[in-house]
């Protein structure tokens, strides 16, 4: 067993080196340049911020979807002059279509076959002189646009999440519909969630002034309008107050023509609006709708909410448009976030929250520390009592596992979390375990009257199996949880994981290098343990 | 040099193997029925969905004055929980879920307290919440998770000792897992996802500690041809006592300190911990290895003649 020692010594030298070469920066903060600057990063538990998950909802963008195709429906029927009675959508991804004759009804169906692939016919009716259609979206572009509203929505969302100004923060996708964002260290959640989870649909609509506005309140609300509301905070009473207004439905302008949206204060009343600026397209739509419409009342809505609805005194060329309302400076900034990074295809609702406060994280990480240094002194100080010169080997063993954990995590820069700290303790425990077996079974071989070397070698060889097996049932159990946890626990599988490597590596391989040193060196007679 | 245990003891723990199936008999169905007459387990909002809020008062306050707060935003059905010691001034807050509005229930929350107590007068150290569809989702991935590491380690066990011995290692740690949540129910702990993760931590430690006793009884079953299986089961434990006593004791001297020391956040996870140590190490010596006899009993191997 001797005869080795060089290259075991080596190995160890090595590992110990790598391990200590990533853990350094994550202990001392004046470091040289070249050092790979890696370090264990703190979790949302321990470092205060939040988690939380988003869930798309797809099917209203199917919904949009659906409805957009019969308006691009609507308009190709009439170029191709194919009369129909009727054309909506029935529920999220069925349209019906009814006609007057046969002769349209076919010619639409021929229609749709050469046209509109993603459509695909339901069933066809003829009675008594109705003749209808029912067609679907097909679930191959049901899927398509489902993935599109999520990657979108996380695109969108880290765009807002970018320029709202948070360090370090992930964004991703989880499962299907859903996307996870934590913001560590942020202060006004409030604010972060306001800004994350609004649609931000920007929609320029006419204001119907040839109605009433009181019947349709009454539930007269004319064909093809609509009744949203402004929300307005008043300047006596400070009280929020909802100010209705009709509105032609059709949307004449969406916000994805926007390039720039800019906070500009007010210098006659001190309040801040916001600009906005128009791409090329979104110019000539702007002039065109600003040219026909002079003297009525263009309203902005965002996400069904009046924001205003100035009147259009002369036809708007320059691609300009501002959004005046009762709001803070925060407000009017986070407006122009949103509008700059675009509306999210669908809404998203939040569907998991976990908060922490920075003093809490704080406390956690001292006081965890605090008990398992504790816990950790009383062990070793224990071991060398019970063990002796054989208990400092151990604690070798034991602070080399620490080291080489920490290191591990370090190089990964994994996230260090209180369910992680948990899975450490469980492994050094094993360690600990690891050691008390290699131990009770060489002082067992002792008793046999065996010389120390052999009592040594037996006993490691006989501890040796039970040990693998000991620690690649519960590395099994580990590797179940990386796959089928979530959040927390992966944390601690993770830990538990690598934890088991070193554990296994230091307990078999380390120590048994030392005792062989020893016994190379020095002829033992009697082994102190 | 130091010994716990002396060598050569021989203590009888399979002849009290009745008193222990007894024992553990008990506990379990004590386990079942407080499980079954508070209507299952009292999750964490983790599990059932809902919103906890954590907040730190600067000024005294009583939990009735907390609930007056959350009246003015008609939440004062909530739980209303001291957060550590009195003087800490700091309460848990658990509003259930309901299906529709509970995404602004934290926020509702923190502005009522601040609009009370100031800006200053709070300090919100936590929020949790969790949509009861994530809730379900959790509880599902949570229970699969046991669910396959256990048939991971079924089949493990089967390859490296015998299918009995896995036997014997599930009926221990069902044994261990029934007794922790039952432990949580009678003291009216709230499971969440951390006190998951201490029964998977607990299943974890208890194999470790089955596998020790079953290596040992796998070795003197080559070693003694000529004995019956029994006293080769009783010697193993009788080998291997020093070790157990050793580790357990090690390891609920960390537990212990993180269950004093280490703060509100872990202290149950702490206390999850050394219920199943203390169960765990107890029923890989009288639950797992008195199994491999009754399966022996009922099936006898046909190997080797022992019987």
């Amino acid at each position: 067993m001797s005869n080795n020692l060089g290259w075991r010594a080596t190995l160890i030298g090595i590992i110990t080196l790598i391990a200590l070469v990533y853990l350094a920066p994550s202990i001392i903060d004046q470091l040289p340049g070249w050092w790979p600057k890696k370090e264990i990063k703190l979790g949302l538990d321990l470092q205060g911020g939040t988690h939380l998950l988003l869930t798309v909802e797809t099917e209203k963008a199917v919904e949009n979807a659906v409805e957009r195709k019969i308006s691009d429906l609507k308009d190709s029927l009439r170029k191709e002059r194919i009369r129909y009675t009727k054309l909506e959508r029935v529920n999220a991804t069925e349209i019906l279509a009814d006609f007057p004759s046969s002769k349209h009804m076919d010619k639409f169906r021929e229609f749709i076959k050469s046209e509109f692939h993603n459509l695909e016919e339901l069933s066809v009716k003829e009675d008594e002189g109705r003749f209808s259609v029912k067609l679907e979206l097909s679930n191959q572009e049901i899927a398509s646009i489902e993935r599109f509203a999520v990657d979108q929505g996380l695109e969108t969302i880290r765009n807002r999440i970018d320029q709202f100004g948070v360090s370090e923060p992930i964004i991703q996708k989880q499962g299907e519909k859903n996307i996870l964002v934590q913001l560590p260290g942020i202060k006004d959640i409030k604010r972060a969630k306001n800004l994350i989870g609004k649609t931000a649909l920007l929609e320029f609509k006419l204001v119907d002034d040839k109605h009433s506005i009181e019947d349709a309140l009454n539930g007269n609300v004319p064909i093809g309008d609509q009744v949203l509301y402004q929300r307005a905070v008043d300047k006596l009473t400070e009280r929020t107050i909802r100010r209705p207004f009709l509105l032609k439905k059709k949307t004449l302008m969406t916000g994805d023509v926007i390039t720039n949206a800019r906070v500009q204060i007010d210098s006659q009343f001190n309040t801040p609006y916001v600009t906005l600026e128009f791409d090329r397209r979104g110019k000539r739509l702007f002039d065109r709708i600003t040219a026909a419409n002079v003297n009525k009342r263009l309203a902005i809505v965002l996400d069904n909410n009046v924001y205003s609805a100035p009147e259009i005194q002369e036809r708007i060329s320059g691609g300009r448009a501002q959004i005046t309302g009762t709001f803070t400076i925060e407000d009017a900034h986070d407006l122009a976030i949103v509008l700059r990074a675009g509306s999210l295809p669908a809404p998203v609702t939040y569907s998991e929250e976990r908060t922490v406060g920075p003093s809490l994280g704080r406390d956690s990480i001292h006081n965890g520390i605090v008990s398992i240094i504790i816990g950790g002194i009383a062990v070793i100080f224990f071991i060398v009592s019970y063990y002796r010169l054989s208990g400092i080997v151990t604690n070798i063993s034991l602070i080399l596992n620490i080291v080489y954990i920490t290191g591990v995590l370090a190089a990964f820069q994994a996230t260090l979390t209180l369910p992680g700290i948990a899975g450490i303790v469980l492994t050094i425990g094993m360690a600990v375990d690891a050691n008390i077996l290699i131990l009770e079974r060489i002082r067992e071989e002792l008793s046999f009257g065996k010389t120390p070397r052999s009592a040594i070698d037996s006993g490691y060889s006989r501890a040796f199996k039970t040990i693998i097996d000991a620690n690649l049932t519960t590395l099994i159990a580990a590797l179940v949880l990386f796959q089928f946890g979530t959040g927390p626990i992966k944390g601690f599988a993770v830990t538990l994981s690598i934890g088991i490597a070193a554990s296994l590596f230091t307990a078999i391989f380390v120590t048994r290098f030392i005792y062989d040193l020893i016994l190379t060196k020095k002829r033992v007679k009697v082994l102190s343990i | 040099m130091i010994q716990i245990v002396k060598p050569g003891i021989n203590i009888d723990f399979l002849g009290k193997k009745r008193l222990a199936f007894l024992f553990s008999t008990i506990l379990i169905l004590l386990s079942i029925c407080s499980i079954v007459i508070k209507g299952g387990l009292n999750y964490g909002i983790d599990f059932a969905g809902g919103t906890m809020v954590q907040i730190w008062f600067k000024q005294g306050v009583t939990p009735d004055e907390v609930r007056k707060g959350l009246k003015e935003i008609g939440l004062e059905g909530s739980t209303i929980q001291q957060f550590g010691k009195k003087k800490d001034n700091e309460y848990l807050i658990r509003a259930e879920s309901k299906q529709s509005n509970i995404e602004g229930v934290s926020d509702k929350i923190q502005e009522v307290f601040r609009e009370i107590y100031g800006e200053d007068g709070i300090d919100v150290r936590r929020v949790e919440m969790v949509g009861p569809q994530v809730g379900k989702e959790l509880r599902k991935k949570g229970l699969l998770a046991i669910i396959y590491a256990m048939v991971g380690i079924l089949l493990y066990i089967t390859w490296r000792f015998e299918f009995r011995f896995a036997l014997g290692a599930l009926a221990a740690l069902f044994h261990d897992i029934t007794i922790t949540i039952g432990v949580f129910s009678i003291t009216n702990k709230e499971f969440n996802l951390a006190m998951l993760a201490a029964v998977l931590t607990i299943v974890g430690y208890s194999l470790n500690d089955t596998i020790v006793v079953y290596d040992r009884i796998r070795e003197n079953l080559k070693k003694m041809l000529k004995k019956k299986l029994e006293p080769i089961v009783n010697t193993s434990i009788n080998e291997t006592l020093s070790r157990t006593i050793l580790t357990s004791g090690t390891t609920l001297f960390v537990v212990v300190a993180l269950f004093i020391l280490g703060g509100g956040v872990i202290h149950d996870f702490a206390f999850a911990l050394i219920v199943g140590i203390i169960i765990g190490t107890y029923s890989s010596i009288f639950i797992a290895s008195p199994m491999l006899i009754l399966w022996e009993e009922k099936f006898p191997s046909t190997k080797r003649k022992r019987l």
